[in-house]
């Protein structure tokens, strides 16, 4: 197979494009803005292609909620402070059943923080996206062609459950440049039957909306959609692991490339070390994350950021085994050495 | 053309609105003008957060819900991937003029050709009586019990003035339902709109000044009074911008 060099941002867009979105939504921020540009660039080429830099991220969230809500395939892009505004959006968007694909290329917060790469939106993505009962599924990519492999996977989640779907990347994925391949991506875009495009006199009307008056109706609802929710943890769930590692180094995204480093260079020392990379954060692989942990005594966690994927961890093994965690903030990517130090010191527990 | 039969585009049941409020009015007057096209199939309506609410029941066509303020933006997001169909929002003056300004007049600036209901009645009427952007001076509301100081709280917007300084913006006129008359105008200025929509002029608003009498305090018919003596003056009724040429 053909592999080019890209981008990881631009990456993500040509794989959202192969796979049939047409339509994309968003407005600038670094470090994601080579998203944006791709699409200015390539959209107004395609037959039926839409690109609308929006007056903000809120504007652009709700334009996906207008096109996904019309039964068309949409997406979005931001960074962080950008995703907070989002946040409103992507609320309504889970309130109406609506799929879609919401790229975060993360930087560093609170506040402005830094456009320096950052993990620190996991608690965002997974707990805490928008108001109301739902979640979101969350993928999270560790390399150039897992952002194209990805950005498919989600479009695929996002339409076969009815729910938006967060690609949960970092500024060093996004800025990244690595060999990749398109593959087969097949283009399977079709207007969705529920969409409020127009009944053309032909069916009854369809309505898109997340009111429901009726307390009984809307916790009906709610428990229908945590139905969906279930099937989502049972089936997508997914993880790339070792096996029988005695100690377990936990590390999703551009972390887990350097986790993947320290390990092997613990390895080559004679610790019997291993990796446990998520590939979603929600549902978070609990099953994966047991089988990964049967031989082992200690949990690593690694993260640019202070330490948020850490609670799922722990509940993912029900506090049977002792958790530490090692992180860097404010933009650093924690390097290998940091990582194998702190993992033979656990070693020498 | 006076019909006294409901239009085909509305659903045959009781509203919410309060009695004499004009909501219900300007929702028939879109309705008939939705059926005299024979557009009903090709039209997405998107109700707002406000009174109208629950808009989405009344209206035969398609509907979508939007989130307070973003009508302009979801109408955005449905117009582009459906340039073929027609899509209106249905906002008040909460809704379009505070919360959601910014969707509003990028919408128009970009010229999106997509056509814009705005039921100006001078106050939040679903929250329960607040001032709103268009509360005039000296109005009295829930939280301006000493009547609106403009020092204190700012100007009242004329929306459809603002927006008709925008390139983007096709049609833009201020209309009221007050008598038969007032009605049959706003009824014109509404199709207007859709026409100008159907040639894909650009973007198009009716601001349609109309009443609250619950949270304003006064009779159905008083109201009426009021929005003419007091209204009025502030929000000259005509046509702002026109480029649908004749016809
Ligand atoms: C984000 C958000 N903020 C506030 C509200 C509460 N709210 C509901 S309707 C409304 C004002 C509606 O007033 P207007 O747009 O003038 O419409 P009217 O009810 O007068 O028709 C407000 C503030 C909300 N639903 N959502
Ligand atoms: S509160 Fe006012 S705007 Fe709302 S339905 Fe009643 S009269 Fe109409």
């Amino acid at each position: 197979m053909n592999k080019v060099l890209m981008k990881g941002n631009e990456a993500c867009a040509e794989a959202a494009i192969r796979a049939g979105c047409k339509s994309y939504f968003g407005y600038p921020i670094t470090p994601q803005n080579e998203i944006t540009a791709y699409m200015s660039k390539a959209l107004p080429k395609i037959d039926g292609g839409v690109f609308v830099q929006a007056e903000s991220e809120i504007g652009a969230i709700h334009m996906v909620y207008g096109c996904a809500g019309s039964g068309v395939r949409c997406m979005t892009s931001s960074s962080s402070p950008g995703i907070s505004l989002k946040s409103e959006g992507i609320s309504y968007l889970a309130g109406a059943d609506l799929p879609c694909v919401i790229v975060n290329v993360q930087r560093g917060g609170p506040g402005l923080g830094t456009i320096q790469p950052s993990q620190a939106d996991y608690f965002q993505a997974t707990k805490a996206i928008g108001h109301g009962d739902l979640k979101i599924p969350t993928l999270a990519p560790n390399s150039v062609q897992e952002m194209v492999d990805m950005t498919v996977k989600a479009f695929e989640i996002a339409e076969k459950y009815r729910t938006p779907v967060i690609i949960l990347a970092d500024g060093l994925l996004g800025q990244m440049m690595e060999p990749v391949s398109f593959g087969e991506i097949e283009n399977n875009a079709a207007q969705y039957p529920y969409g409020a495009y127009g009944h053309g006199n032909k069916r009854e009307r369809n309505i898109i909306n997340s009111l429901y008056l009726d307390p009984l109706k809307l916790e009906e609802k709610i428990n229908e959609r945590f139905e969906r929710y279930a099937k989502i943890a049972e089936t997508e769930a997914a993880a790339e692991y070792d096996k029988d590692a005695t100690i377990v180094v936990a590390a999703y995204g551009s972390t887990a490339r350097v986790a993947r480093s320290a390990v092997d260079k613990a390895r080559a020392e004679g610790i019997n070390a291993g990796l446990f990379r998520p590939q979603t954060l929600w549902p978070f692989p609990v099953k994966q994350l047991k089988e990964a942990t049967g031989n082992a005594k200690a949990v690593l966690v690694s993260e640019m950021s202070m330490g948020q994927m850490v609670d799922d961890v722990k509940m993912a093994l029900e506090f049977k085994l002792p958790v530490e965690f090692y992180g860097r903030q404010g933009g650093f990517v924690p390097n290998p050495d940091e990582i194998l130090k702190k993992i033979k010191e656990i070693s020498n527990n | 053309m006076p019909s006294f039969k409901r239009p085909n585009a509305l659903i045959d049941m009781p509203t919410h609105y309060c009695p004499g409020c004009t909501h219900g009015i300007i929702h028939r007057l879109v309705a008939e003008v939705i059926d005299e096209m024979g557009i009903e199939g090709d039209t997405v309506g998107i109700c707002p957060v406000g009174c109208s609410v629950l808009e989405y029941v009344y209206f035969s066509c398609d509907m979508m819900q939007a989130s307070h303020g973003r009508s302009p933006a979801v109408a955005t997001g449905i117009k582009r991937a459906n340039p073929d169909k027609f899509v209106f929002t249905y906002q008040g003056d909460g809704d379009l003029a505070a919360i959601g300004t910014a969707e509003t007049v990028h919408a128009a600036a970009r010229g999106e050709n997509i056509t814009v209901i705005f039921v100006n009645n001078a106050i939040y009427g679903m929250t329960g009586g607040q001032m709103a952007p268009t509360t005039l001076p000296g109005q009295f509301t829930q939280t301006t019990p000493y009547g609106r100081d403009t020092v204190r709280e700012g100007h009242p917007i004329r929306v459809s003035e603002m927006l008709s300084t925008l390139d983007g913006v096709a049609y833009a006129e201020r209309t009221m339902t007050v008598d038969p008359k007032s009605i049959a105008n706003t009824k014109k200025a509404i199709r207007k709109a859709f026409e100008i929509q159907k040639a894909k002029k650009g973007f198009s608003i009716v601001e349609v000044l109309s009443t609250c009498p619950t949270n304003w305090g006064l009779t159905p018919l008083k109201a009426l009074d009021w929005l003419k003596e007091n209204m009025l003056p502030h929000y000259p009724l005509g046509v702002y911008a026109d480029k649908g040429g004749n016809e």
